[in-house]
């Protein structure tokens, strides 16, 4: 693939985390590094698991294939393949997976020189899956917490899982995540909107500048966050969902057995109006 | 300057006790790993019962001692020949029948001894109401072994399966009262929106007895067609409230979650149902048969101190039996030891 004119600028050597330069080269667009190999790597073989554990199931219909976690009998231990261990290195791979990318993203960005935003970001949501099929399972006492990897299966295991605290609505920290990632839609919406208006005008008009923003917003609700703002805004927003979703459903289970809307019980029990 | 670094500062402080005090209510509302799990479905499947170890467990399952039968010689005489006034246990020889009056005062009545059925020594005597109302049990515990083999099992029941050593059941209900200022506009809840406890706290409809377990309103909500062409009004979202309502109050009385009875992708199907939610269906059809026949018909029988706060009878529901465990005094069968309480027909073999 060939690279545009000023892009060689930026393809500077070193900034790896580990491996030296032996990985320290590019393969078309992309940049491989130790990590690069080893996010191959994990995925190239969770890839294989899955298409195995769909070729033992009942069927290829791509909705339906699911690769289930082991019986709760067999706790923390090793199940055999068939029985849930397919999904045990599954896992192993797509945190190695996932985790590696993460890594890749640091090395790139100290490559640039840049923050680490990004690769912070990402883990989050790493956070939120390992929280569902290691940190959580491990709290319980069994690998067969976790979810199964399959489209409709992976949808009756949340289904469930729910109502095993019978109106999961009620759960606090639920509640947290989806105000929070009603509100990152909210903020992109306006984000999103707002810069398109200021690049959008009226046919013959020069695009407006960053000063026409802040004013709509000034206008509008007497305040504008500013254009770095809205972006701290938005990953602060978009982190909280993730995170507030991986404490919701830790503590479903490993901190509260019963139905979420007795939990609420404490605040009907403060003393100013308790009867 | 000072000022609002002050203020800063003050809602700094404010904040971090703000978050104190939440980091504080989160602790003390929870619970701790390790728990215990069972597996109900298919592994993956979410259908899991977590509870937790170190919570109190559900009070007086401990079963009694049976009592040491009596010696039975064949030809021995029966309580309806023996006493004047047996109207159900006639065909009981005389001496087990004094080891059930025994036994069925340790289930009833620990502390009254036989006087609280029994006026004065004049056992014949049916003056007292408890008296009246103990033989309409006695029929009813019959009933329930010997009719309702399909919920009760082999199993059975007898007077301790409700009572526990108690006069009145840990369990009853009234129906209820509604708000004690009703209004028609604002402060009208329509009997739900209030966190009562018969709901496990949440804003569902507060009385599913009355409606469910008392009147046979329809239970299934889901709809078999996804649209009606007919111009027919399915189940309304209250209907629908009404039916969570209920089931709430099944999983308190059973000490279980939805997934014992459900696969949640599919309420109302039955083959992704556990077997257990056929034994419930069948559970819900002998509550009302118990509360139609035996306790309503009751009322006139009852002095007022034993009617609720709208002059009703008092009513069973699942926890009656159940008392916060799936299998009643944690499937214990004490009704082989008490024969004479399976009734007159033998107990169906299932
Ligand atoms: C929970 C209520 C209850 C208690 C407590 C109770 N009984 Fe009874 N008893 C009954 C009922 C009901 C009958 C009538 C049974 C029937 O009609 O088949 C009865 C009948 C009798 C009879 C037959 C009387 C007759 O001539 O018709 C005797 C004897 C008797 N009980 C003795 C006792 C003794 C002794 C005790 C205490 C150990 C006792 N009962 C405790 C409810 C009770
Ligand atoms: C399925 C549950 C159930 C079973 C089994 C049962 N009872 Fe009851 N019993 C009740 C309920 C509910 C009441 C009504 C409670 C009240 O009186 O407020 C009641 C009331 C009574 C009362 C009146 C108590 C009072 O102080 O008002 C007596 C006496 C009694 N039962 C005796 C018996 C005897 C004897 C047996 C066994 C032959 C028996 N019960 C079996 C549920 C049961
Ligand atoms: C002990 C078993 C049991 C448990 C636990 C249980 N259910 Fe049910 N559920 C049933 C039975 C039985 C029916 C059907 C009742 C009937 O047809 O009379 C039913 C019906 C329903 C229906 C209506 C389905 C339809 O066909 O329209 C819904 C919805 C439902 N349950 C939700 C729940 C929820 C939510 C929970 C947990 C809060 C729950 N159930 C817990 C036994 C159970
Ligand atoms: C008269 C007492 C009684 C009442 C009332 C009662 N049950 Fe039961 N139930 C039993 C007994 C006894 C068993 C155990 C049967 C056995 O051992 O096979 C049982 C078993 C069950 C089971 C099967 C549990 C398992 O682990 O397999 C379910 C589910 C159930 N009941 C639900 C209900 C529901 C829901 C209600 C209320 C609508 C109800 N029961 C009311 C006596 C009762």
């Amino acid at each position: 693939m060939s690279m545009l004119s000023f892009e060689r600028k930026y393809r500077v050597p070193g900034g790896t985390l580990v491996g030296g330069n032996l990985f320290d080269f590019w393969v078309g667009p992309f940049y491989v590094g130790f990590f690069g190999v080893t996010t191959v790597f994990f995925a190239a073989l969770g890839t294989a698991l899955l298409a195995w554990g769909a070729a033992l199931g009942h069927n290829w219909n791509l909705w339906q294939i699911s690769i289930a976690p082991p019986d709760l009998h067999y706790g923390l231990a090793l199940a055999p393949m068939r029985e849930g261990g397919i999904w045990q290195i599954v896992t192993i791979c797509a945190c190695g997976a996932f985790i590696s990318w993460a890594l890749r993203e640091v090395e790139i960005c100290r490559k640039l020189g840049i923050g680490l935003h990004v690769p912070i970001a990402f883990s989050f949501a790493i956070f939120a899956y390992i929280t569902l099929v290691v940190i959580r399972p491990l709290l319980l006492g069994a690998w067969g917490h976790g979810f199964p990897y399959g489209i409709m299966s992976h949808l009756d295991w949340v289904s469930n899982t729910g109502y095993q605290y019978l109106h999961f609505h009620y759960n606090p920290a639920h509640m947290l995540a989806v105000s929070f990632f009603f509100t990152t839609t909210l903020a992109l919406a306006l984000h999103g909107s707002l810069v398109l208006s200021a690049t959008n005008p009226k046919k013959g008009e020069a695009v407006k500048t960053a000063e026409h923003e802040n004013t709509y917003f000034r206008d509008t609700i007497g305040w504008s966050i500013g254009t770095l703002g809205i972006h701290r805004l938005g990953l602060f927003l978009a982190l909280n969902a993730g995170f507030w979703s991986a404490i919701c459903i830790v503590i479903s289970g490993p901190f509260w057995t019963r139905g979420w809307p007795e939990w609420w019980s404490w605040w009907l029990n403060l003393p100013i109006w308790r009867h | 300057m000072s000022t609002t670094c002050a203020v800063y500062r003050r809602t700094a402080s404010g904040g971090g006790m703000c978050a104190l005090l939440l980091a504080g209510l989160l602790l003390a509302g929870c619970e701790r790993p390790p728990m215990a799990s069972t597996q109900q479905g298919y592994r993956g499947l979410g259908m899991v019962q977590v509870t937790d170890p170190r919570l109190p467990q559900p009070a007086n399952n401990a079963v009694p001692a049976p009592l040491p039968h009596a010696q039975i010689a064949p030809g021995s005489p029966l309580a309806g020949d023996t006493f004047k006034n047996v109207q159900v246990l006639k065909d009981v020889p005389s001496a087990e029948f004094a080891r059930l009056m025994v036994a069925m005062t340790t289930w009833v009545a620990p502390q009254q001894g036989c006087t609280y059925c029994h006026a004065g020594s004049d056992l014949a005597s049916d003056a007292l109401y408890t008296k009246v109302v103990a033989r309409r049990m006695l029929q009813m515990t019959r009933h329930i072994n010997s009719d309702w083999g399909k919920h009760v099992g082999t199993t059975g029941v007898t007077c301790f399966s409700c009572h526990r050593g108690k006069n009145v059941p840990e369990y009853i209900w009234f129906k209820d009262p509604g708000p004690a200022h009703p209004s028609m506009t604002a402060g009208n809840r329509a009997g739900q929106n209030a966190p009562s406890p018969v709901v496990r706290l949440a804003a569902l409809p507060n009385d599913p007895f009355t409606t469910f377990l008392q009147d046979p309103t329809e239970i299934r909500v889901v709809q078999e067609v996804a649209l009606r062409q007919d111009g027919s009004m399915g189940p309304s979202i209250k209907n629908t409230e009404q039916t969570y309502g209920l089931m709430m109050n099944i999983t308190q009385a059973l000490g279980v979650n939805c997934t014992f009875c459900h696969n949640s992708r599919s309420f109302f199907d039955w083959d992704q149902s556990t077997p257990q939610r056929a034994t419930a269906w069948y559970g819900i059809r002998l509550v009302r048969d118990l509360n139609m026949n035996f306790l309503m018909p009751l009322h006139a029988v009852f002095p007022p101190n034993r009617l609720g706060p709208t002059g009703d009878s008092p009513k069973l529901d699942c926890a009656t039996c159940h008392q916060g465990v799936h299998k009643p005094l944690n499937g214990v069968s004490m009704v082989g030891d008490y024969p004479e309480l399976r009734g007159a027909a033998p107990a169906p073999a299932n």
